[in-house]
């Protein structure tokens, strides 16, 4: 009974290509750009500390150069204790992640042990290889397993690192900077949690293509903490004072009236639809 | 399939960009490699292990498109490992790399990754393999990757027969420092490993413990 081993007659479906690339010569003839696919445009992090992963991502979303979801959630759920955040194009991340997600309950149904993280990001690199990176997604995997807390990082083309800190998205180069900077290995929970609130924000200011909110996500041995909103960096203060005057600040020196008569020249009466 | 301009994520592969080099001596071979993992302008991984193990004295030496060599090392891996069972004993050197060397030469059109194959096995001792676009060829050293254009004219003319384990060690750590030094895509740490009759041995020398030549 291995069929969820098998691969999947469903899945991506690339046939709109073609139709794509017709459309979009008979639109550019007439002077219009084609939709593009909405990116995450992200800052995504993750650290090993001494009790286990913190997984850290910013809450944007982009449409080129507009926010489409100001507080949307890109760290995604796979197993109990096994989390990824997913940055590049948002449905392809999305969907990879409920993919795998189905596939490790099945693997854990048909094995009867709990998955292992190397177990998910196997599957997931053999999948994006097989796409050739046309599905977009560059994932972060983190989590904690029988062997204790590990973390990947997967890209599109299918190519994975094993690291302590990782950073990924548009804003990685801000974040892996607040990184190599201040990581120690086997650090305690709130320093490991102000690092990578510390990444992500770097990632929040830094990069146009991130902002909004942090969200944070610790997974030990005993369980998961799923901190949404952990921080809001971006928030809007309250404001000191205000630049109101009172009236009768500028004094009135003199006041002239000067009425103007108007004749009624021509009357005309439009009726609107009432109903 | 890569020439059109599309979105980032499709150009920006991510590559190994790197130094390999591979060596045998009388009794076993010395593996190299750099570290660094770039994906266009920015390092992704600047640790990584581009030694990959195929058997117990079977090594690797990655090179190219990341996600290909990986992908490679992994599937000859399972092979070897299918192989070995099935011939009820260690398996050879050649045989590992035949293997490498099938897949490079099936899909040479898809694929962008250059595998140096390296190990000893009982009957020929230690054995280097060159691999490139689907040869396969037993060298006494070899040099990949995009380090090893700068590094050709020094082990031309540093390579001598019969060099002792500690040379050949030698011999690589000073190769990969000069590649480091020239090739902007490699860099990091070097990966070196030892593989005889006795042991696998996995060494790594770091940024300032590599050697030193003329730098100004």
């Amino acid at each position: 009974m291995m069929q969820s081993l098998e691969p999947q007659a469903g899945g991506f479906n690339f046939n709109n290509c073609s139709r794509n690339s017709v459309l979009e010569s008979g639109l550019s003839e007439l002077g219009f750009k084609p939709p593009t696919a909405r990116k995450t445009g992200t800052t995504i992090a993750g650290v090993v500390y001494k009790d286990g992963v913190i997984l850290g991502a910013d809450t944007r979303a982009t449409d080129d150069m507009v926010v489409a979801d100001k507080n949307c959630m890109k760290i995604h759920y796979i197993a109990p204790k096994i989390y990824c955040c997913g940055a590049g194009v948002a449905a392809d991340a999305e969907i990879t992640t409920q993919i795998m997600a189905s596939n490790v309950e099945l693997h854990m149904l048909n094995t009867g042990r709990p998955p292992l993280v190397a177990m998910v990001t196997r599957q997931l690199k053999q999948m994006l290889f097989r796409y050739q990176g046309h599905v977009g997604s560059s994932l972060i995997v983190g989590g904690v397993d029988v062997t204790g807390p590990h973390l990947y990082s997967v890209y599109p083309h299918g190519s994975y690192d094993k690291l302590p800190f990782l950073t990924m998205g548009s804003g990685a180069a801000a974040a892996v900077s607040v990184f190599e900077d201040r990581f120690k290995p086997k650090m305690e929970l709130e320093e490991a949690k102000q690092l990578v609130r510390d990444a992500i924000a770097a990632g929040i200011f830094c990069d146009l293509g991130s902002g909004s909110n942090v969200d944070l996500c610790v997974i030990t041995e005993g369980g998961v903490d799923f901190l949404r909103g952990y921080d809001k960096p971006t928030e809007k203060g309250q404001r000191g004072g205000q630049y109101r005057y009172k009236p009768g600040t500028t004094p009135v020196l003199t006041k002239t009236v000067t009425p103007l008569t108007l004749d009624v020249v021509d009357e005309s009466v439009q009726t609107m639809e009432s109903t | 399939m890569l020439g059109e301009t599309g979105p980032e994520w499709l150009s920006e592969e991510v590559k190994t960009g790197t130094t390999i080099i591979a060596i045998e001596y009388n009794g076993g071979v010395v593996l190299g490699s750099d570290s660094r993992v770039s994906a266009g302008a920015s390092v992704v991984n600047r640790v990584m292990n581009k030694l990959s193990p195929l058997h117990d004295k079977i090594y690797c030496a990655l090179s190219g498109s990341a996600a290909d060599a990986q992908t490679i090392a992994e599937i000859v891996n399972y092979q070897l490992d299918v192989h070995s069972i099935e011939i009820g004993e260690d398996p050879q050197v050649r045989s590992a790399a035949t293997l490498v060397r099938n897949i490079s030469y099936k899909y040479k059109e898809e694929l962008s990754a250059h595998l140096i194959v390296a190990g000893w096995d009982r009957r020929e001792g230690g054995q280097v393999f060159a691999t490139l676009n689907g040869l396969l060829t037993r060298q006494p050293f070899a040099v990949g990757g995009s380090g090893s254009s700068y590094v050709y004219g020094f082990v031309d003319a540093e390579y001598r027969k019969g060099m002792s384990k500690e040379e050949c060690q030698q011999f690589v750590a000073n190769t990969l420092s000069l590649a480091m030094s020239r090739d902007g895509s490699s860099g990091g740490v070097a990966y070196i490993v030892t593989i005889d009759e006795q042991s696998t041995e996995e060494k790594v020398i770091l940024g300032n413990d590599l050697p030193t030549f003329f730098d100004q």
